[in-house]
C-alpha cells in the first residue's frame, strides 16, 4: 500500500509498487487529466507536481512518491496556477490540447519558482514538453502573460 | 485487395462485398482524395445541400445552443470554427454556444466534400460545412422567429433577434431561445432561409471569438481517446511483428499469463494480445511474451536499398500524369537545362496521443466503440465485419484526438480493427482498451511515403522556362486499398502528384510521370500529403532556375505566376511584410522564399535562417496566405503557427528509417519532433477574400521546406535538395 497526498487529499493505492506514478493516476484514480506520450521521459504529456515541482510521472514509480504530496493537472491551485491557465485561456494557446496538461503544470513550476523569468529559465523549464501542434509560440507568450499578471 | 500483411486485412473484403456501402465508400473517397478538387482552379466550398436544422442545432431551456460537429477535432478547430457559422446566422451569443461530437451516421453527417462518407480530412471539414451550417442556423433562427410570433400574437416582421435575445418592441416582450425551442423544433423547415450578407456577419471573419475547446483542455477534463473508461474494460497492448509482414509463427504465453493482472493472452491476425486489469500489468504480461516470428514474407530491405530501389525504378516507363507539349525536344533544344534529384524519408505522424480504441458489446446485442475516429463510415464498417453484424448495429463515440495529421484516417481502420479482434478473441467476456505505446505507434507504419523525385528543366537565353520533365518515384497510398478502382481510374495516384500536376508557373513544355515502388511499408497521407514532396521539388528548384538565370528569387517567380493570380497575390505580401531586399549575402545568413496552393489555399513564406557549423536556425518566417473567407482569423493564425512548428523538424531531422527491415526510430528521443527552444517566430499575414473558406489545416506545411532550403542556398551556397537538411552530408563529413 503507497500512501501520499493527492491533490490535497490523502491517498492510498493498492498496486505494484513499480508502477510508474502515471499509470497509477490514470489508471487506479480516476485521473485522466496527465497524460501518456512516450514512457521514457521524452515529451512532458505527464508532468505533475511533486512537492511542488515538476516531474515525469511516466519514470516515477509509485514506491517513489510514498508520503510526499503530488498535484495533478486536476488540482493545482493559487495564484500562479490561476495566472497560468488564464492566460492559456486568453491566447487560446490549445489546438490538440493533449500535451497542454503538461506544458501547464511545467508553466506553473517555472512561475512558482521565479515570476519573471529570463528567456533561459523558460527554454530551460519548457524544452522537455513536446506539442507536436506546434503550440511554441503561444505557449512562449502566455508564460509572458502570466508573468506579468503575477506582477 | 491486398493491404500489406502488416495492415489489418478484414475491413476491405468485407467492405466490397458490401455493394451499396462500398460503392459510396469508394465514389466519395474517390472525389475527395483524388485530387480533382484540389486541382480545381479556385478554393472549395461551394457545396449547397439543404437546410436541416435539427441535425445540427439544440436548443436547450436554459439558452445553450449546442452544435452537432459531424467532423473529428485533432486540434484544428472545428469545434469553434462549425459553431462559429451557426452562432452567427441564428444570432446567438458567442458565451451560449456548445458542440456536441455527432455519432456515425453517413445519411445525415457525411462530408459533402466525400460523397455519402462521414469524416475528416483533405482539410474538407470548414468548406464542406459553410453552406450546411450557416443555412442550419438560419433556418432555426426563422423557425424561433415563427415560434415566437405565434405564441405573442404579432406579426414575425416585427420580431428582431441579436445576441441572444428575441424582441418584439412595441410590446416590450422578450426572451431567450430556450422559449422557444421546443415550438420551434416542431415547425417546417423554411427550404431557403435567408442567410446573412457579409456585412451583417458578426462572428464569421471576426477577432475576438475564442475556441470552445480551450476551457477543457486547460483543466484536464476534456476528454481524450485515451481517457474512455467503461465499467469492467479490461486494457490491452499487443506484441506486434517486429517486420512489416511478419507473421505469429509460435507463441508461448505461460510467463504472461503468470504476470499478476493479466488476464487473457489471444492471438489476433496484427500480433498477440495480452488483455489485463490495468495498462502497467498489460505491458508487463506482454514483456513476458515469447513470440517467435516467421519472416519469410516481411520486408527486409534498409533505407539504402529502398532509395537503390526507388531510383532503379526510373529505368522502367512510368505512367504519365501530366504532358503539354514535347518536354523532350524542349529540353534538347535549351540553352541550359539543370537536371536535380530529391530523396524524401517515411515520416511519422507521431501524434501526441498514440493510437487506441475501445469497444464494448451492448446488452441489445449490437457494439458499442469510442475512439478519434476520422473516416467513421469506413471505422463503423470495418467493426461490424470483424463482430459478423451490420453497420447500424455499430454506435461510435467520436472524442477529441490528440492530433492526427492524417493518423487516424485508415481506410484498413488498424487501431479499432484490431480493439475488436481482441474483443471477439476473447469472447466478448469484457469491453476491450486498446492501448498503443509509443513503441508501438512509430513501428505501425503507415507512414508518409518513401519518395524520389528527378527534374530536369530547361531555361532559353533570356531565362524562361521552356521545358521540364518531372518524374517521381515511391509507393502509391491508394493501392491496394478498397478505393484503388476509381481512385486510380488513369493508373495514377493523385496523393502521389498532387501539387505537381497543377502548376502556377508559365512553362513551355511539361511531362510529368510517376513510377511506383513495391514494399511492404505501410504508407498513408500525412499532413498535406503529396504536398509534403512536390512542393519542395519544384520550389527549390525554381529557386536554382533563378539563381541560374541571375534573377531574384521573388521577382523571377513573379515574372513566371499569371498577373492577378492568388499565388502572385501572396508572394508580394510576404516579401513586402518580410522586408525582402533579396536573399542576402551569405556568411551563414540567408533569406528564402516558396509560394504552393494547396486544398484551395494559397500560401507564401519568407524564412530567415542562421547556419553555425553543420546547424541550422529559423529565427523567424514570415507567411501571407489566402484561403477565402478567413472564418476565425486567430484559428487560421495558430494552424500556421503550428504548421511551421509540425513541418520544422522534418527539415532539420526527422526521419523514419529501416535496418535490415525494423524501424530504428521508435520513440521521440530518435524521433525528435520541433521543440520549443527550435520554434521560429512566425507572422501571420491573411489576405482579404471573398471566396468560400478554403483549408487551413495542412497548406502551411509544403512551403516551410523549400523557404528554409532556399534560405541554407543563400547563407551557405550549398544546394540541399533531400530533406531532411543535411550539411554534414553536402560537406562529404
Ligand atoms: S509520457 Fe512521460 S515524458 Fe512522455
Ligand atoms: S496542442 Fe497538440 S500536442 Fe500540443
Amino acid at each position: 500500500m503507497i500512501r501520499f497526498q493527492l491533490n490535497g487529499r490523502e491517498a492510498a493505492l493498492d498496486v505494484d509498487p513499480d508502477m510508474p506514478l502515471l499509470w497509477a493516476l490514470r489508471d487506479h484514480a480516476g485521473l485522466t487529466g496527465t497524460k501518456f506520450g512516450c514512457g521514457i521521459a521524452q515529451c512532458g504529456a505527464c508532468t505533475v507536481h511533486l512537492d511542488g515541482a515538476p516531474i515525469r510521472s511516466c519514470v516515477t514509480p509509485l514506491s517513489a512518491v510514498d508520503g510526499a504530496s503530488i498535484t495533478t493537472i486536476e488540482g493545482v491551485e493559487g495564484p500562479v496556477a490561476e495566472a497560468v491557465k488564464a492566460a492559456w485561456r486568453d491566447l487560446d494557446v490549445v489546438q490538440c490540447g493533449y500535451c497542454q496538461s503538461g506544458q501547464i503544470m511545467s508553466a506553473i513550476g517555472l512561475l512558482t519558482q521565479t515570476s519573471a523569468p529570463t528567456d533561459a529559465d523558460v527554454v530551460a523549464a519548457m524544452d522537455g514538453n513536446l506539442c507536436r501542434c506546434g503550440t511554441y509560440q503561444r505557449i512562449r507568450a502566455a508564460i509572458a502573460d502570466a508573468s506579468t499578471r503575477l506582477g | 485487395m491486398l493491404f500489406s500483411p502488416a495492415s489489418p486485412l478484414p475491413a476491405s473484403p468485407a467492405l466490397t462485398r458490401r455493394g451499396v456501402l462500398a460503392g459510396g465508400l469508394t465514389l466519395g473517397l474517390a472525389l475527395a482524395l483524388g485530387g480533382k478538387r484540389a486541382r480545381a482552379a479556385g478554393p472549395v466550398g461551394t457545396f449547397d445541400p439543404p437546410a436541416t436544422p435539427n441535425a445540427f442545432v439544440t436548443i436547450a431551456p436554459d439558452d445553450s445552443v449546442t452544435v452537432t460537429v459531424k467532423h473529428l477535432d485533432m486540434g484544428q478547430g472545428v469545434s469553434t470554427g462549425l459553431p462559429t457559422f451557426v452562432a452567427d446566422e441564428l444570432d446567438a451569443d458567442w458565451s451560449q454556444m456548445r458542440f456536441a461530437f455527432a455519432p456515425a451516421d453517413a445519411a445525415t453527417y457525411a462530408n459533402l466534400a466525400w460523397g455519402p462518407v462521414q469524416g475528416t480530412g483533405g482539410s474538407t471539414a470548414t468548406a464542406n460545412s459553410w453552406m450546411q451550417l450557416r443555412k442550419a442556423g438560419a433556418a432555426m433562427r426563422a423557425m424561433l422567429v415563427s415560434a415566437a410570433a405565434a405564441e405573442w400574437g404579432v406579426p414575425e416582421s416585427e420580431i428582431t433577434v441579436a445576441r441572444g435575445r428575441i424582441r418584439h418592441e412595441a410590446s416590450g416582450r422578450e426572451a431567450g431561445f430556450g422559449a422557444f425551442a421546443q415550438a420551434a423544433a416542431a415547425l417546417p423547415v423554411p427550404a431557403e432561409p435567408r442567410l446573412k450578407a457579409p456585412a451583417q456577419w458578426i462572428y464569421i471573419g471576426k477577432e475576438g471569438v475564442p475556441r470552445l475547446d480551450t476551457p477543457s483542455k486547460t483543466d484536464g477534463s476534456a476528454t481524450y481517446s485515451l481517457d474512455v473508461r467503461v465499467p469492467g474494460m479490461l486494457t490491452a497492448v499487443v506484441a506486434h511483428p517486429p517486420l512489416f509482414g511478419a507473421r505469429v509463427a509460435r507463441v508461448d504465453a505461460e510467463a504472461a499469463r503468470a504476470v499478476p493482472g493479466v488476464e487473457d493472452v489471444v492471438e489476433i491476425p496484427t500480433g498477440v494480445a495480452v488483455v489485463a486489469r490495468d495498462t502497467w500489468s498489460a505491458m508487463k504480461g506482454r514483456d513476458a511474451l515469447v513470440v517467435e516470428w516467421d519472416d519469410a514474407r516481411a520486408e527486409t530491405r534498409s533505407t539504402q536499398a529502398l532509395v537503390a530501389d526507388a531510383r532503379a525504378v526510373f529505368e522502367r516507363p512510368g505512367t504519365t500524369a501530366f504532358a503539354s507539349g514535347d518536354a523532350a525536344g524542349a529540353l534538347a533544344g535549351a540553352a541550359r537545362t539543370i537536371e536535380v534529384e530529391h530523396v524524401f524519408p517515411y515520416l511519422a505522424h507521431a501524434t501526441m496521443e498514440p493510437m487506441n480504441g475501445t469497444i464494448a458489446r451492448r446488452e441489445d446485442g449490437g457494439y458499442e466503440a469510442w475512439g478519434a475516429f476520422q473516416i467513421q463510415t469506413i471505422d463503423q464498417a470495418s467493426v461490424a465485419a470483424i463482430m459478423g453484424t451490420t453497420p447500424d448495429r455499430v454506435r461510435l463515440n467520436t472524442l477529441f484526438a490528440g492530433g492526427s495529421f492524417g493518423r487516424r484516417a485508415v481506410p484498413g481502420a488498424d487501431w479499432i480493427s484490431e480493439a475488436a479482434h481482441i474483443l471477439k478473441a476473447t469472447g466478448e467476456r469484457a469491453p476491450i482498451h486498446l492501448v498503443w505505446t509509443r513503441e508501438d505507434d512509430m513501428r505501425a507504419g503507415h507512414y508518409r511515403p518513401l519518395v524520389v523525385h528527378r527534374v530536369r528543366a530547361g531555361l532559353d537565353d533570356a531565362g524562361r522556362i521552356v521545358g521540364w520533365e518531372h518524374r517521381i518515384a515511391g509507393k502509391s497510398i491508394m493501392k491496394g486499398t478498397p478505393f484503388e478502382a476509381l481512385i486510380m481510374a488513369d493508373g495514377v495516384d493523385a496523393t502521389s502528384v498532387e501539387g505537381a500536376r497543377a502548376m502556377p508557373y508559365a512553362i513551355g513544355a511539361r511531362r510529368l510521370t510517376v513510377h511506383d515502388t513495391r514494399e511492404l511499408v505501410p504508407v498513408l497521407w500525412w499532413r498535406s500529403v503529396g504536398h509534403t514532396h512536390t512542393a519542395h521539388a519544384i520550389e527549390t528548384l525554381i529557386d536554382e532556375l533563378a539563381h541560374a538565370a541571375g534573377r531574384d528569387p521573388v521577382d523571377y517567380r513573379l515574372s513566371l505566376l499569371e498577373e492577378g493570380s492568388r499565388e502572385a497575390a501572396v508572394l508580394r505580401r510576404a516579401a513586402e511584410e518580410a522586408g525582402w531586399s533579396g536573399p542576402g549575402e551569405g556568411n551563414g545568413r540567408g533569406r528564402g522564399v516558396s509560394v504552393h496552393t494547396s486544398f484551395g489555399t494559397a500560401v507564401a513564406m519568407v524564412a530567415d535562417v542562421v547556419v553555425e557549423g553543420e546547424e541550422i536556425r529559423v529565427p523567424r518566417i514570415v507567411c501571407a496566405v489566402e484561403c477565402g473567407v478567413p472564418v476565425n482569423p486567430d484559428v487560421i493564425r495558430a494552424q500556421v503557427e503550428g504548421s511551421v512548428g509540425f513541418a520544422l523538424a522534418t527539415v532539420l531531422r526527422e526521419q523514419v528509417t529501416l535496418a535490415d527491415g525494423a524501424v530504428v526510430e521508435t520513440n521521440l528521443d530518435t524521433y525528435r519532433p520541433t521543440r520549443f527552444s527550435e520554434m521560429p517566430r512566425v507572422e501571420v499575414h491573411i489576405l482579404p477574400s471573398e471566396n468560400p473558406p478554403s483549408g487551413i489545416g495542412e497548406p502551411a506545411v509544403p512551403t516551410l521546406a523549400p523557404a528554409i532550403a532556399n534560405a541554407v542556398f543563400a547563407a551557405t551556397g550549398e544546394r540541399l535538395r533531400s530533406l531532411p537538411l543535411d550539411l554534414s552530408a553536402g560537406r562529404g563529413a
